[in-house]
């Protein structure tokens, strides 16, 4: 059991892989701008505007407002979690790309590590494209807003790890459909993003909140984004900071398993 | 297929082969070697350093042709080595020099700019060893080198490991190509299921397994019997028999005089002969 979490041996040289990523997004901008740039805007004028008319207020807040925060919180999560298990399996499995990188002073620890890091940054960097559009439409109020942008790469690190853990134990790409039907979607869905957790069960909001790492985030950024912080968000924090240590050590050490044969 | 009882010493500077057939545990050895699989039991010391403590220190010293080509699809022919010489701590400018220094050692300085999907099949693996050379590694592991390639590239590949070796590079490599094995190897062994059959270098294998020469006759009972009257070591291959010897001459005359035979070829025996002795004819897959 320990050995799922033992500590990995990671050096400043997790860096290099990172890099290694950012260079290949980077040469492939535009097309990696567009999802974060025009999926939430289409949510948020479908939804928003368009079913939202239809809505009155939701906690006192317009119901564009309401989802405004939760298009981030999506986004992020999405962006790490398809790096991660799409993204990182055709790194490890078609290109080779972690073996090529492991014929040099790198450990595997190291690889998947920057693998992680990478990962939460796309979170980031998907945040600070739609955290301008948001503004755009009144939906964001600063500067607390803008801890968003830094919040991204914990939010986005909890889905790496998750994600990572899949793509480990995964026996090939197709299956990695599973997590992304059976997990993602209905978290993208039921974490308090389009309606709030208040209007299920308190039983299930419970539960919802013990098992569903989204609702965390949803909950931690609408409160940033209206400006209105509340004590009770460290205990949001402190669940995500335990949650993504455990998944870290995890992903790492179940990826491990995987590749040193 | 993991190795079973293997233990070989590769001298400093020399070029030295592991042969054997699929499943014979030659990529297992070479991923022992490169710290990557930890060694189940017993020690691999590499640089006089063992591979399960001093991986870091170890890796620094070498480079790695992998059997498949790991290149980055997403970058051009330089970006692929100038992230690689990232991964090594060399600084920038430095790694640049060594850059453009390794595109013309390998040929491919007119290529820099392209992206690595285009190229063929011999350019991407010039460029996956100078991707092993961008650390100037003193150790070099190449895992079957020359795969897929056409004779052309395959010339230039060996010329560029005599190049490296003359430079005092050590060189081991895996390969499936019998010859190259005998024209590049100093010392080779050839495995089988996870052991080493024989260690050697290639003529003196060649001798004590075969003799300088094989002598190929009709596989007919006749012939069986006159071989087994005149005490020859020969085996049997579907239709054909090979008689093994360091005279040529003199069993071809035996067997024309004494057998009645009818078509007879005299040849050098080789890396193959042996190999086959060795290892069957039983296809591996």
């Amino acid at each position: 059991m320990m050995s799922y979490f033992a500590l990995p041996d990671i050096t400043p040289r997790v860096l290099k892989v990172w890099m290694r990523n950012r260079d290949v997004f980077m040469a492939t901008l535009t097309v990696n701008f567009l999802p974060p740039l025009v999926e939430p805007t289409l949510y948020l004028f479908a939804l928003g505007f368009g079913l939202g008319n239809y809505i009155n207020e939701i906690e006192g807040v317009p119901y564009t407002k309401f989802i405004a925060p939760a298009l981030i919180s999506v986004s992020i999560m999405f962006a790490a979690f398809y790096e991660c298990t799409f993204g990182s399996y055709v790194r490890m499995y078609y290109q080779k790309t972690f073996d090529a990188i492991i014929a040099t002073p790198l450990n595997i620890d190291e690889v998947i590590a920057g693998e992680l890091f990478w990962g939460a940054t796309r979170g980031v960097i998907n945040a600070s494209i739609i955290l301008p559009i948001l503004s755009i439409f009144g939906l964001a109020v600063y500067p607390h807003s803008l801890l968003v942008i830094p919040f991204a790469f914990l939010a986005g690190l909890m889905f790496s790890c998750i994600a990572m853990c899949f793509t480990a134990i995964t026996p090939n790409i197709n299956s990695l459909t599973y997590p992304s039907i059976l997990l993602i979607t209905p978290m993208f869905l039921f974490s308090g993003t389009f309606f709030p957790l208040s209007l299920l069960p308190e039983t299930v909001q419970y539960i919802s909140l013990a098992i569903l790492p989204l609702a965390h985030i949803v909950i931690v950024v609408r409160s940033l984004m209206s400006g209105i912080i509340e004590a009770s968000l460290l205990l949001n924090i402190a669940w995500m900071f335990g949650a993504t240590l455990l998944v870290f050590l995890l992903s790492i050490n179940l990826m491990k398993k995987r590749l040193i044969v | 297929m993991a190795v079973d009882d293997v233990s070989f010493e590769v001298n400093k500077g020399e070029l030295f082969g592991f042969l054997g057939p699929n499943g014979a545990g030659k990529t297992t050895a070479m991923r022992i070697i490169q710290c990557v699989s930890p060694p189940g039991g017993g020690s691999l010391k590499v640089f006089d350093m063992d591979v399960t403590r001093d991986q870091r220190k170890i890796k620094n010293l070498m480079g790695v042709v992998p059997q498949e080509n790991n290149l980055d699809i997403d970058f051009s022919v330089y970006k692929n080595l100038y992230v690689y010489s990232r991964y090594f701590d060399i600084p920038k400018r430095k790694a640049e020099q060594k850059i453009d220094e390794l595109l013309d050692f390998v040929q491919l300085n007119e290529k820099k700019d392209t992206m690595t999907d285009s190229l063929s099949g011999g350019m991407k693996r010039r460029l996956v060893l100078a991707r092993a050379l961008v650390n100037e590694p003193r150790l070099l592991i190449l895992d079957e080198p020359t795969v897929g390639l056409d004779p052309q590239s395959r010339h230039v590949m060996w010329d560029k490991l005599r190049s490296l070796k003359k430079q005092g590079v050590t060189i081991v490599m895996t390969t499936h190509y019998l010859e190259e094995a005998a024209q590049l190897c100093d010392r080779l062994v050839i495995m089988d299921y996870g052991n080493i059959l024989v260690e050697g270098s290639p003529s003196s294998i060649i001798r004590e397994h075969i003799g300088t020469d094989i002598v190929e006759a009709e596989n007919t009972p006749e012939v069986i019997a006159c071989l087994e009257n005149s005490n020859a070591r020969y085996e049997k291959t579907g239709d054909m028999v090979q008689i093994y010897t360091n005279d040529p001459h003199d069993i071809t005359e035996h067997l024309f005089s004494e057998c009645r035979l009818g078509k007879i070829t005299a040849r050098a025996a080789t890396l193959e002969d042996v190999f086959l002795k060795l290892t069957g004819r039983k296809l591996r897959e």
